[in-house]
Protein backbone atom coordinates (compact mmCIF):
# COMPACT_ATOMS: atom_id res chain seq x y z
CA UNK A 1 0.00 0.00 0.00
CA UNK A 2 1.45 3.53 -0.64
CA UNK A 3 1.46 6.01 1.78
CA UNK A 4 -0.29 8.74 2.21
CA UNK A 5 1.53 11.90 2.46
CA UNK A 6 -1.06 14.68 2.22
CA UNK A 7 -4.73 14.09 4.33
CA UNK A 8 -6.98 17.14 4.18
CA UNK A 9 -10.42 16.43 5.80
CA UNK A 10 -13.33 18.35 6.48
CA UNK A 11 -11.41 21.43 5.20
CA UNK A 12 -13.24 24.96 6.03
CA UNK A 13 -11.69 28.20 5.78
CA UNK A 14 -13.04 32.05 5.63
CA UNK A 15 -10.62 35.05 5.17
CA UNK A 16 -13.59 37.70 6.82
CA UNK A 17 -14.90 35.41 9.89
CA UNK A 18 -18.09 37.81 10.57
CA UNK A 19 -18.47 36.72 6.55
CA UNK A 20 -20.71 33.19 6.60
CA UNK A 21 -19.25 33.18 3.03
CA UNK A 22 -16.18 30.56 2.77
CA UNK A 23 -13.25 30.76 0.70
CA UNK A 24 -13.28 26.62 1.21
CA UNK A 25 -15.96 24.95 1.84
CA UNK A 26 -15.77 20.92 3.15
CA UNK A 27 -12.57 20.12 0.90
CA UNK A 28 -11.14 16.25 1.40
CA UNK A 29 -8.66 14.55 -0.26
CA UNK A 30 -5.58 12.87 0.12
CA UNK A 31 -2.26 12.28 -1.61
CA UNK A 32 -0.07 9.46 -1.97
CA UNK A 33 3.78 9.44 -1.97
CA UNK A 34 5.34 10.09 -5.21
CA UNK A 35 2.12 11.27 -6.84
CA UNK A 36 1.83 14.12 -9.13
CA UNK A 37 -1.27 16.37 -8.45
CA UNK A 38 -2.63 19.40 -10.69
CA UNK A 39 -5.08 21.69 -9.28
CA UNK A 40 -7.15 23.18 -11.51
CA UNK A 41 -10.16 26.12 -11.39
CA UNK A 42 -11.00 29.51 -12.42
CA UNK A 43 -9.33 32.77 -10.75
CA UNK A 44 -11.17 32.96 -7.17
CA UNK A 45 -11.87 29.34 -6.84
CA UNK A 46 -10.00 29.11 -3.88
CA UNK A 47 -6.90 27.20 -5.14
CA UNK A 48 -4.15 29.20 -3.81
CA UNK A 49 -5.66 29.70 -0.28
CA UNK A 50 -5.97 25.71 -0.25
CA UNK A 51 -1.70 26.12 -1.10
CA UNK A 52 -1.41 28.60 2.21
CA UNK A 53 -3.42 26.10 3.88
CA UNK A 54 -1.25 23.48 3.40
CA UNK A 55 1.67 24.79 4.37
CA UNK A 56 0.40 26.47 7.84
CA UNK A 57 0.45 30.00 6.58
CA UNK A 58 -3.26 30.47 6.93
CA UNK A 59 -5.18 28.83 10.38
CA UNK A 60 -8.06 26.69 8.98
CA UNK A 61 -11.78 27.58 10.37
CA UNK A 62 -12.63 24.08 10.74
CA UNK A 63 -11.17 20.38 9.43
CA UNK A 64 -7.78 18.86 9.77
CA UNK A 65 -4.73 18.76 7.66
CA UNK A 66 -1.96 15.41 8.08
CA UNK A 67 1.34 16.04 6.18
CA UNK A 68 3.48 13.10 6.32
CA UNK A 69 1.71 11.97 9.30
CA UNK A 70 2.01 15.21 11.68
CA UNK A 71 -1.40 16.41 12.39
CA UNK A 72 -0.69 20.70 11.51
CA UNK A 73 -0.96 22.89 13.80
CA UNK A 74 0.34 26.20 15.35
CA UNK A 75 2.52 23.85 17.63
CA UNK A 76 3.43 21.68 14.82
CA UNK A 77 3.80 23.91 11.80
CA UNK A 78 7.31 24.27 12.17
CA UNK A 79 8.21 20.34 11.93
CA UNK A 80 5.58 20.11 8.95
CA UNK A 81 7.57 22.60 6.97
CA UNK A 82 10.56 20.51 7.23
CA UNK A 83 8.38 17.99 5.20
CA UNK A 84 6.33 20.70 2.46
CA UNK A 85 7.56 23.39 0.81
CA UNK A 86 5.84 26.09 -1.09
CA UNK A 87 6.97 28.42 -4.21
CA UNK A 88 4.87 31.05 -5.14
CA UNK A 89 3.74 32.61 -8.17
CA UNK A 90 5.13 35.88 -7.61
CA UNK A 91 9.26 35.32 -5.93
CA UNK A 92 9.49 39.36 -6.52
CA UNK A 93 9.41 39.98 -2.61
CA UNK A 94 11.00 36.96 -0.92
CA UNK A 95 15.09 37.75 -1.29
CA UNK A 96 16.75 37.76 1.67
CA UNK A 97 20.42 37.01 0.36
CA UNK A 98 22.53 39.42 -1.39
CA UNK A 99 23.94 36.38 -3.70
CA UNK A 100 21.67 33.89 -5.32
CA UNK A 101 23.66 31.18 -3.39
CA UNK A 102 22.98 33.00 -0.05
CA UNK A 103 19.32 33.51 -0.51
CA UNK A 104 19.28 29.18 -1.61
CA UNK A 105 20.98 28.73 1.80
CA UNK A 106 18.89 31.02 3.74
CA UNK A 107 16.08 27.80 4.37
CA UNK A 108 19.07 25.66 5.56
CA UNK A 109 20.59 28.23 7.79
CA UNK A 110 17.53 28.17 9.41
CA UNK A 111 17.10 24.48 10.34
CA UNK A 112 21.03 24.97 11.46
CA UNK A 113 22.08 22.70 8.55
CA UNK A 114 25.65 21.58 9.22
CA UNK A 115 27.90 24.09 6.29
CA UNK A 116 29.27 21.14 4.29
CA UNK A 117 26.09 19.53 3.89
CA UNK A 118 24.67 22.69 3.31
CA UNK A 119 26.84 23.57 0.90
CA UNK A 120 26.62 20.15 -1.28
CA UNK A 121 22.49 20.77 -0.95
CA UNK A 122 23.23 24.68 -2.82
CA UNK A 123 25.01 23.08 -5.10
CA UNK A 124 22.76 20.04 -6.05
CA UNK A 125 19.46 22.84 -6.12
CA UNK A 126 21.36 25.13 -8.41
CA UNK A 127 22.70 22.40 -10.25
CA UNK A 128 18.98 20.99 -10.91
CA UNK A 129 17.28 24.41 -11.80
CA UNK A 130 20.41 25.36 -13.83
CA UNK A 131 21.71 28.37 -11.76
CA UNK A 132 25.07 27.61 -11.34
CA UNK A 133 26.76 29.94 -13.06
CA UNK A 134 24.70 32.87 -11.47
CA UNK A 135 25.47 31.83 -8.11
CA UNK A 136 26.98 35.05 -6.84
CA UNK A 137 24.89 37.65 -8.68
CA UNK A 138 22.25 39.64 -6.86
CA UNK A 139 19.33 37.75 -6.94
CA UNK A 140 16.92 41.13 -7.03
CA UNK A 141 18.87 41.94 -10.24
CA UNK A 142 17.81 38.95 -12.01
CA UNK A 143 15.44 38.21 -14.84
CA UNK A 144 11.94 36.98 -13.71
CA UNK A 145 12.43 33.41 -14.87
CA UNK A 146 15.68 33.14 -13.29
CA UNK A 147 14.31 34.81 -9.93
CA UNK A 148 11.68 31.86 -10.22
CA UNK A 149 14.49 29.32 -10.56
CA UNK A 150 16.17 30.94 -7.30
CA UNK A 151 13.13 30.59 -5.34
CA UNK A 152 12.72 27.00 -6.61
CA UNK A 153 16.06 26.10 -5.42
CA UNK A 154 15.65 27.83 -2.21
CA UNK A 155 12.96 24.92 -1.87
CA UNK A 156 14.93 22.02 -3.53
CA UNK A 157 17.66 22.58 -1.24
CA UNK A 158 15.79 21.87 1.58
CA UNK A 159 14.73 18.45 -0.38
CA UNK A 160 11.04 18.71 1.01
CA UNK A 161 8.56 14.82 0.70
CA UNK A 162 6.17 17.90 -0.76
CA UNK A 163 6.53 20.05 -3.26
CA UNK A 164 3.13 22.84 -3.52
CA UNK A 165 3.79 24.95 -6.95
CA UNK A 166 1.51 27.71 -6.81
CA UNK A 167 1.33 28.85 -9.99
CA UNK A 168 4.67 28.80 -10.25
CA UNK A 169 6.25 28.56 -13.72
CA UNK A 170 3.86 30.98 -15.13
CA UNK A 171 6.23 34.17 -15.69
CA UNK A 172 8.74 31.27 -17.36
CA UNK A 173 8.92 31.46 -21.01
CA UNK A 174 7.89 28.49 -22.48
CA UNK A 175 11.34 26.98 -23.25
CA UNK A 176 12.67 27.55 -19.72
CA UNK A 177 8.75 26.29 -18.13
CA UNK A 178 9.51 22.99 -20.64
CA UNK A 179 12.68 22.58 -19.07
CA UNK A 180 11.93 22.96 -15.65
CA UNK A 181 8.87 21.08 -15.84
CA UNK A 182 10.79 18.09 -16.93
CA UNK A 183 13.23 18.50 -13.89
CA UNK A 184 10.35 18.26 -11.81
CA UNK A 185 9.01 14.92 -13.14
CA UNK A 186 12.39 13.47 -12.85
CA UNK A 187 12.24 14.75 -9.49
CA UNK A 188 9.02 13.07 -8.72
CA UNK A 189 9.88 10.74 -10.44
CA UNK A 190 13.24 9.28 -9.02
CA UNK A 191 13.26 10.55 -5.71
CA UNK A 192 9.67 10.22 -5.06
CA UNK A 193 8.58 13.79 -4.43
CA UNK A 194 4.98 14.71 -4.42
CA UNK A 195 4.14 16.94 -6.04
CA UNK A 196 0.87 19.27 -5.98
CA UNK A 197 0.89 21.75 -8.92
CA UNK A 198 -1.87 24.75 -9.19
CA UNK A 199 -1.76 25.53 -12.59
CA UNK A 200 -3.86 27.09 -15.64
CA UNK A 201 -1.73 25.16 -18.35
CA UNK A 202 -4.29 22.42 -19.16
CA UNK A 203 -1.62 21.13 -21.31
CA UNK A 204 0.52 20.51 -17.70
CA UNK A 205 -2.42 19.68 -15.75
CA UNK A 206 -3.08 16.38 -18.23
CA UNK A 207 0.11 14.98 -17.70
CA UNK A 208 -0.65 14.92 -14.02
CA UNK A 209 -1.60 11.78 -12.59
CA UNK A 210 -4.39 12.96 -10.92
CA UNK A 211 -6.31 16.23 -11.01
CA UNK A 212 -8.12 17.98 -8.15
CA UNK A 213 -10.95 20.45 -9.67
CA UNK A 214 -11.81 23.44 -7.23
CA UNK A 215 -14.90 25.45 -8.13
CA UNK A 216 -15.96 28.08 -5.71
CA UNK A 217 -13.99 26.71 -3.17
CA UNK A 218 -15.21 23.17 -3.29
CA UNK A 219 -13.59 20.39 -4.55
CA UNK A 220 -16.01 19.26 -7.82
CA UNK A 221 -13.93 16.20 -8.59
CA UNK A 222 -11.23 14.62 -8.38
CA UNK A 223 -9.53 11.94 -10.95
CA UNK A 224 -7.57 11.06 -13.98
CA UNK A 225 -6.92 13.33 -16.04
CA UNK A 226 -8.87 11.96 -18.97
CA UNK A 227 -11.62 11.27 -17.03
CA UNK A 228 -11.95 14.96 -15.67
CA UNK A 229 -11.56 16.49 -19.00
CA UNK A 230 -14.11 13.95 -20.58
CA UNK A 231 -16.73 14.46 -17.43
CA UNK A 232 -16.38 18.24 -17.57
CA UNK A 233 -16.96 19.78 -21.43
CA UNK A 234 -16.40 23.36 -19.66
CA UNK A 235 -12.97 22.91 -18.97
CA UNK A 236 -10.27 24.19 -21.83
CA UNK A 237 -9.28 20.48 -22.83
CA UNK A 238 -5.79 20.09 -23.76
CA UNK A 239 -4.44 20.44 -26.98
CA UNK A 240 -5.18 17.12 -28.23
CA UNK A 241 -8.52 16.78 -26.96
CA UNK A 242 -9.34 20.28 -27.98
CA UNK A 243 -8.63 18.83 -31.87
CA UNK A 244 -10.25 15.47 -31.47
CA UNK A 245 -13.42 17.07 -30.39
CA UNK A 246 -13.39 19.62 -33.31
CA UNK A 247 -13.00 16.28 -35.66
CA UNK A 248 -15.41 14.58 -34.16
CA UNK A 249 -17.71 17.38 -34.80
CA UNK A 250 -17.26 17.48 -38.44
CA UNK A 251 -17.11 13.10 -38.68
CA UNK A 252 -18.75 10.83 -36.74
CA UNK A 253 -15.89 7.95 -37.25
CA UNK A 254 -14.14 10.02 -34.66
CA UNK A 255 -13.78 7.96 -31.37
CA UNK A 256 -16.18 9.55 -28.65
CA UNK A 257 -13.52 9.07 -25.94
CA UNK A 258 -11.18 11.46 -24.63
CA UNK A 259 -7.40 11.27 -26.53
CA UNK A 260 -4.06 12.18 -24.93
CA UNK A 261 -1.60 13.47 -27.96
CA UNK A 262 -0.09 9.51 -28.65
CA UNK A 263 -3.52 7.91 -28.91
CA UNK A 264 -4.66 10.56 -31.49
CA UNK A 265 -1.14 10.14 -33.29
CA UNK A 266 -1.39 6.28 -33.29
CA UNK A 267 -5.53 6.35 -34.38
CA UNK A 268 -4.43 8.81 -37.31
CA UNK A 269 -1.86 6.05 -38.15
CA UNK A 270 -4.87 3.14 -37.93
CA UNK A 271 -7.80 5.18 -39.44
CA UNK A 272 -4.89 5.74 -42.81
CA UNK A 273 -3.74 2.37 -42.54
CA UNK A 274 -7.59 1.25 -43.38
CA UNK A 275 -7.62 3.77 -46.26
CA UNK B 1 3.60 53.46 -41.34
CA UNK B 2 6.78 51.96 -42.77
CA UNK B 3 9.72 51.56 -40.22
CA UNK B 4 13.12 51.15 -41.29
CA UNK B 5 16.18 50.62 -39.89
CA UNK B 6 18.75 51.22 -41.84
CA UNK B 7 22.35 49.40 -40.70
CA UNK B 8 21.55 50.67 -37.08
CA UNK B 9 23.79 50.28 -34.44
CA UNK B 10 23.34 51.07 -30.70
CA UNK B 11 24.27 50.95 -27.12
CA UNK B 12 23.75 52.38 -23.73
CA UNK B 13 25.98 54.52 -22.02
CA UNK B 14 25.86 54.60 -18.36
CA UNK B 15 29.13 57.46 -17.03
CA UNK B 16 32.03 56.22 -18.65
CA UNK B 17 30.77 52.73 -19.00
CA UNK B 18 29.80 51.36 -22.55
CA UNK B 19 27.87 48.03 -23.09
CA UNK B 20 28.98 47.25 -26.76
CA UNK B 21 26.27 47.05 -29.32
CA UNK B 22 23.14 45.71 -27.83
CA UNK B 23 21.76 46.81 -31.60
CA UNK B 24 24.50 45.56 -34.05
CA UNK B 25 23.96 47.08 -37.89
CA UNK B 26 20.21 45.83 -37.52
CA UNK B 27 18.86 46.03 -41.32
CA UNK B 28 14.95 45.54 -42.36
CA UNK B 29 12.09 47.09 -43.42
CA UNK B 30 7.92 46.77 -41.72
CA UNK B 31 5.43 47.44 -44.12
CA UNK B 32 2.56 49.37 -43.21
CA UNK B 33 -0.20 47.78 -41.65
CA UNK B 34 1.94 44.69 -40.48
CA UNK B 35 2.04 42.33 -37.46
CA UNK B 36 5.44 41.62 -36.35
CA UNK B 37 6.51 39.22 -33.88
CA UNK B 38 10.01 40.13 -32.01
CA UNK B 39 11.30 36.86 -30.83
CA UNK B 40 14.90 35.89 -29.54
CA UNK B 41 16.35 34.74 -26.36
CA UNK B 42 16.96 37.39 -23.11
CA UNK B 43 19.39 39.89 -23.55
CA UNK B 44 19.27 39.29 -27.44
CA UNK B 45 18.56 42.66 -27.93
CA UNK B 46 14.40 42.81 -28.18
CA UNK B 47 13.46 45.42 -26.22
CA UNK B 48 16.47 47.88 -26.94
CA UNK B 49 15.11 46.93 -30.49
CA UNK B 50 11.67 48.78 -30.11
CA UNK B 51 13.18 51.53 -27.70
CA UNK B 52 14.89 52.59 -31.01
CA UNK B 53 11.35 53.04 -32.80
CA UNK B 54 10.60 55.63 -30.08
CA UNK B 55 13.41 57.25 -30.21
CA UNK B 56 13.89 56.10 -26.08
CA UNK B 57 17.63 54.67 -27.85
CA UNK B 58 19.05 56.75 -30.33
CA UNK B 59 21.60 54.86 -32.79
CA UNK B 60 25.02 55.62 -32.63
CA UNK B 61 25.17 54.90 -36.24
CA UNK B 62 22.68 54.56 -38.97
CA UNK B 63 19.28 56.09 -38.86
CA UNK B 64 15.72 54.62 -38.13
CA UNK B 65 12.86 56.02 -40.06
CA UNK B 66 9.17 55.60 -39.08
CA UNK B 67 6.97 57.51 -41.66
CA UNK B 68 8.28 60.19 -43.26
CA UNK B 69 10.46 61.18 -39.38
CA UNK B 70 13.79 60.13 -39.11
CA UNK B 71 15.94 58.74 -36.14
CA UNK B 72 19.65 59.27 -36.01
CA UNK B 73 22.49 60.54 -33.98
CA UNK B 74 21.95 64.44 -34.81
CA UNK B 75 18.52 64.65 -34.54
CA UNK B 76 18.02 67.24 -31.59
CA UNK B 77 15.85 65.66 -28.41
CA UNK B 78 13.07 67.63 -29.26
CA UNK B 79 11.80 66.24 -32.74
CA UNK B 80 11.54 63.10 -31.12
CA UNK B 81 8.14 64.47 -29.61
CA UNK B 82 6.86 63.97 -32.89
CA UNK B 83 7.59 59.95 -33.27
CA UNK B 84 6.55 59.69 -29.30
CA UNK B 85 3.35 61.28 -30.43
CA UNK B 86 3.13 58.61 -33.13
CA UNK B 87 4.80 55.45 -31.81
CA UNK B 88 2.83 54.21 -28.95
CA UNK B 89 4.93 52.14 -26.71
CA UNK B 90 3.86 49.64 -24.13
CA UNK B 91 6.41 48.61 -21.83
CA UNK B 92 6.46 45.08 -20.27
CA UNK B 93 4.55 45.42 -17.02
CA UNK B 94 2.57 48.82 -17.92
CA UNK B 95 0.57 48.76 -15.08
CA UNK B 96 3.53 49.38 -12.74
CA UNK B 97 3.24 52.76 -14.66
CA UNK B 98 0.01 53.93 -13.27
CA UNK B 99 0.23 56.32 -11.43
CA UNK B 100 -2.69 58.68 -10.93
CA UNK B 101 -5.65 59.34 -8.39
CA UNK B 102 -8.24 58.24 -10.99
CA UNK B 103 -8.29 55.95 -13.96
CA UNK B 104 -9.78 58.78 -16.27
CA UNK B 105 -6.68 60.80 -15.02
CA UNK B 106 -4.09 58.51 -15.86
CA UNK B 107 -6.03 57.73 -19.37
CA UNK B 108 -6.18 61.50 -19.89
CA UNK B 109 -2.19 62.15 -18.82
CA UNK B 110 -1.07 61.28 -22.71
CA UNK B 111 -3.22 62.84 -24.10
CA UNK B 112 -2.75 66.34 -22.47
CA UNK B 113 0.80 66.42 -22.69
CA UNK B 114 0.43 66.73 -26.03
CA UNK B 115 -1.39 69.22 -26.27
CA UNK B 116 -4.73 67.96 -26.00
CA UNK B 117 -7.85 69.86 -24.77
CA UNK B 118 -9.45 68.23 -21.64
CA UNK B 119 -12.81 67.97 -22.59
CA UNK B 120 -11.38 66.13 -26.14
CA UNK B 121 -9.05 64.15 -23.39
CA UNK B 122 -11.74 63.09 -21.37
CA UNK B 123 -14.03 61.86 -24.41
CA UNK B 124 -11.30 60.12 -25.43
CA UNK B 125 -10.74 58.45 -22.26
CA UNK B 126 -14.44 56.76 -22.87
CA UNK B 127 -14.18 55.76 -25.65
CA UNK B 128 -10.81 53.85 -25.49
CA UNK B 129 -11.66 52.46 -21.74
CA UNK B 130 -14.54 50.83 -23.48
CA UNK B 131 -12.36 49.62 -26.50
CA UNK B 132 -9.87 47.91 -23.78
CA UNK B 133 -13.27 45.97 -22.58
CA UNK B 134 -13.69 47.98 -19.76
CA UNK B 135 -16.97 49.64 -18.50
CA UNK B 136 -17.03 53.73 -18.41
CA UNK B 137 -17.83 53.29 -14.33
CA UNK B 138 -14.06 51.95 -13.57
CA UNK B 139 -12.94 55.62 -15.03
CA UNK B 140 -13.69 57.28 -11.39
CA UNK B 141 -11.88 54.60 -9.34
CA UNK B 142 -8.93 54.46 -7.92
CA UNK B 143 -6.14 52.29 -10.31
CA UNK B 144 -4.81 50.86 -7.70
CA UNK B 145 -7.57 48.98 -6.40
CA UNK B 146 -8.06 47.00 -9.65
CA UNK B 147 -7.04 43.13 -10.42
CA UNK B 148 -4.44 42.76 -12.41
CA UNK B 149 -5.73 42.19 -15.46
CA UNK B 150 -7.91 45.40 -15.25
CA UNK B 151 -4.47 46.94 -14.46
CA UNK B 152 -2.95 45.91 -17.69
CA UNK B 153 -6.17 47.12 -19.79
CA UNK B 154 -5.79 50.30 -18.10
CA UNK B 155 -2.25 50.87 -18.53
CA UNK B 156 -2.99 49.64 -22.58
CA UNK B 157 -5.63 52.34 -22.37
CA UNK B 158 -3.41 54.99 -21.74
CA UNK B 159 -1.43 54.48 -24.50
CA UNK B 160 -4.58 54.00 -26.82
CA UNK B 161 -5.66 57.42 -26.08
CA UNK B 162 -2.22 59.08 -27.77
CA UNK B 163 -3.99 57.77 -30.58
CA UNK B 164 -0.54 56.29 -32.57
CA UNK B 165 -0.34 55.32 -35.60
CA UNK B 166 2.28 52.57 -34.68
CA UNK B 167 2.02 50.17 -32.07
CA UNK B 168 4.95 49.23 -29.52
CA UNK B 169 4.46 46.43 -27.25
CA UNK B 170 6.87 44.91 -24.91
CA UNK B 171 5.67 41.29 -23.70
CA UNK B 172 1.70 42.11 -23.37
CA UNK B 173 1.11 38.98 -22.02
CA UNK B 174 3.22 38.38 -19.34
CA UNK B 175 2.04 37.50 -16.47
CA UNK B 176 -1.34 37.05 -16.96
CA UNK B 177 -3.73 33.85 -16.58
CA UNK B 178 -4.06 31.80 -20.21
CA UNK B 179 -7.42 33.81 -19.81
CA UNK B 180 -6.60 36.77 -19.23
CA UNK B 181 -3.56 36.55 -21.70
CA UNK B 182 -6.38 36.19 -24.87
CA UNK B 183 -7.77 38.58 -24.08
CA UNK B 184 -5.14 41.13 -24.08
CA UNK B 185 -4.08 39.86 -27.29
CA UNK B 186 -6.87 39.44 -28.96
CA UNK B 187 -8.02 43.00 -27.83
CA UNK B 188 -4.54 44.38 -29.93
CA UNK B 189 -5.12 42.32 -32.84
CA UNK B 190 -8.59 43.93 -32.92
CA UNK B 191 -7.18 47.53 -32.68
CA UNK B 192 -4.63 46.61 -35.17
CA UNK B 193 -7.30 45.89 -37.68
CA UNK B 194 -9.73 48.37 -36.95
CA UNK B 195 -7.30 51.26 -37.24
CA UNK B 196 -4.76 49.77 -39.58
CA UNK B 197 -1.80 50.41 -37.30
CA UNK B 198 1.64 49.01 -37.56
CA UNK B 199 2.12 47.07 -34.73
CA UNK B 200 5.26 45.28 -33.32
CA UNK B 201 5.07 42.41 -30.35
CA UNK B 202 7.90 41.10 -28.74
CA UNK B 203 6.65 38.28 -27.36
CA UNK B 204 8.40 34.83 -26.12
CA UNK B 205 5.19 32.73 -26.91
CA UNK B 206 5.25 31.17 -30.29
CA UNK B 207 0.97 30.42 -29.81
CA UNK B 208 1.57 34.29 -29.84
CA UNK B 209 4.03 34.79 -33.34
CA UNK B 210 1.21 31.64 -34.74
CA UNK B 211 -2.32 33.69 -33.86
CA UNK B 212 -1.70 36.88 -34.17
CA UNK B 213 1.48 38.12 -35.83
CA UNK B 214 1.85 37.99 -40.18
CA UNK B 215 6.39 38.21 -40.07
CA UNK B 216 8.41 37.61 -37.75
CA UNK B 217 11.84 39.62 -36.64
CA UNK B 218 14.57 37.07 -35.31
CA UNK B 219 16.86 38.57 -32.48
CA UNK B 220 20.66 37.49 -31.84
CA UNK B 221 23.16 38.79 -30.33
CA UNK B 222 21.84 42.22 -31.05
CA UNK B 223 21.33 41.45 -34.61
CA UNK B 224 18.33 40.72 -36.35
CA UNK B 225 18.95 37.16 -38.14
CA UNK B 226 16.26 36.42 -39.90
CA UNK B 227 12.86 38.85 -41.07
CA UNK B 228 10.37 36.24 -42.71
CA UNK B 229 6.11 35.83 -43.06
CA UNK B 230 5.69 33.64 -40.14
CA UNK B 231 4.14 30.61 -41.85
CA UNK B 232 7.72 30.55 -43.44
CA UNK B 233 9.18 30.77 -41.01
CA UNK B 234 7.70 27.87 -39.07
CA UNK B 235 8.13 25.66 -42.49
CA UNK B 236 11.55 25.85 -42.41
CA UNK B 237 12.26 23.42 -39.49
CA UNK B 238 16.43 23.49 -40.07
CA UNK B 239 16.28 27.42 -39.43
CA UNK B 240 14.52 26.79 -36.37
CA UNK B 241 16.46 24.23 -35.15
CA UNK B 242 19.59 26.19 -36.07
CA UNK B 243 17.90 29.45 -34.16
CA UNK B 244 16.78 27.50 -31.43
CA UNK B 245 12.93 29.02 -31.84
CA UNK B 246 9.77 26.88 -30.26
CA UNK B 247 7.43 25.21 -32.76
CA UNK B 248 3.59 26.47 -31.90
CA UNK B 249 1.66 23.59 -30.69
CA UNK B 250 -0.50 22.67 -33.81
CA UNK B 251 2.45 22.68 -35.95
CA UNK B 252 4.76 20.32 -33.55
CA UNK B 253 1.76 18.08 -33.59
CA UNK B 254 1.66 18.59 -37.26
CA UNK B 255 5.23 17.67 -37.72
CA UNK B 256 4.20 14.49 -35.32
CA UNK B 257 1.29 13.22 -37.27
CA UNK B 258 3.48 13.67 -40.87
CA UNK B 259 6.59 11.72 -39.58
CA UNK B 260 3.77 8.93 -37.79
CA UNK B 261 1.34 8.57 -40.92
CA UNK B 262 4.28 9.34 -43.48
CA UNK B 263 1.25 11.59 -44.97
CA UNK B 264 2.36 15.34 -45.67
CA UNK B 265 -0.08 17.74 -45.20
CA UNK B 266 -1.44 20.28 -47.99
CA UNK B 267 -0.25 23.53 -45.71
CA UNK B 268 1.48 24.19 -42.68
CA UNK B 269 -0.74 24.14 -40.00
CA UNK B 270 -0.25 27.42 -37.39
CA UNK B 271 -3.83 26.68 -35.34
CA UNK B 272 -5.77 24.47 -34.55
CA UNK B 273 -8.46 24.71 -37.14
CA UNK B 274 -5.96 24.74 -39.64
CA UNK B 275 -4.61 21.73 -38.45
CA UNK B 276 -8.10 19.81 -38.39
CA UNK B 277 -8.77 21.21 -41.63
CA UNK B 278 -6.11 19.80 -43.10
CA UNK B 279 -6.64 16.58 -41.85
CA UNK B 280 -9.66 16.20 -43.52
CA UNK B 281 -8.30 17.69 -46.46
CA UNK B 282 -5.96 14.77 -46.36
CA UNK B 283 -8.46 12.16 -46.16
CA UNK B 284 -6.97 11.43 -42.42
CA UNK B 285 -9.87 11.70 -40.75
Amino acid sequence: MTARVVEVSNLVFGYDKRDKEQTLTDINFSVNKGEWVAVIGHNGSGKSTLAKLLVGLLEMDDGSISIAGINLNDNTKWEVRRHIGLVFQNPENQFVGTTVQDDVAFGLENINMPYEEMNNRVEEALKMVDLSELRFHDPSRLSGGQKQRVALAGILALRPSVLVLDEALVMLDPGSRRELLLTLKQLNKSSDMTIISITHDMDEAAEADRILLLEAGRLVDSGKPSDVFSKHQQLEPPFSEALRRMLKRQKNTVPDTYMTEEELVNWLCKSHLKM
Amino acid sequence: MQITFKDVTADYQIGPLRTPRVLDSVDFNLEPGTFTAVIGHTGSGKSSLLKAMNGLLIPVKGEVHIGGTVINRSKNKKSLKTIRKKVGMVFQFPESQLFAETVEQDICFGPLNFGVPLEEAKRIARQVIQQVGLGPDILTKSPFALSGGQKRRVAIAGILAMQPEVLVLDEPGAGLDPRGKKEILSLISKWHNNEKLTTVMVTHDMEDVAHYADNVVVMEKGQAVLHKGVRELFADIHALKSLRVDIPQARKLQLKIEQETGVKLPQVCLTIDELANCLMKAGLV
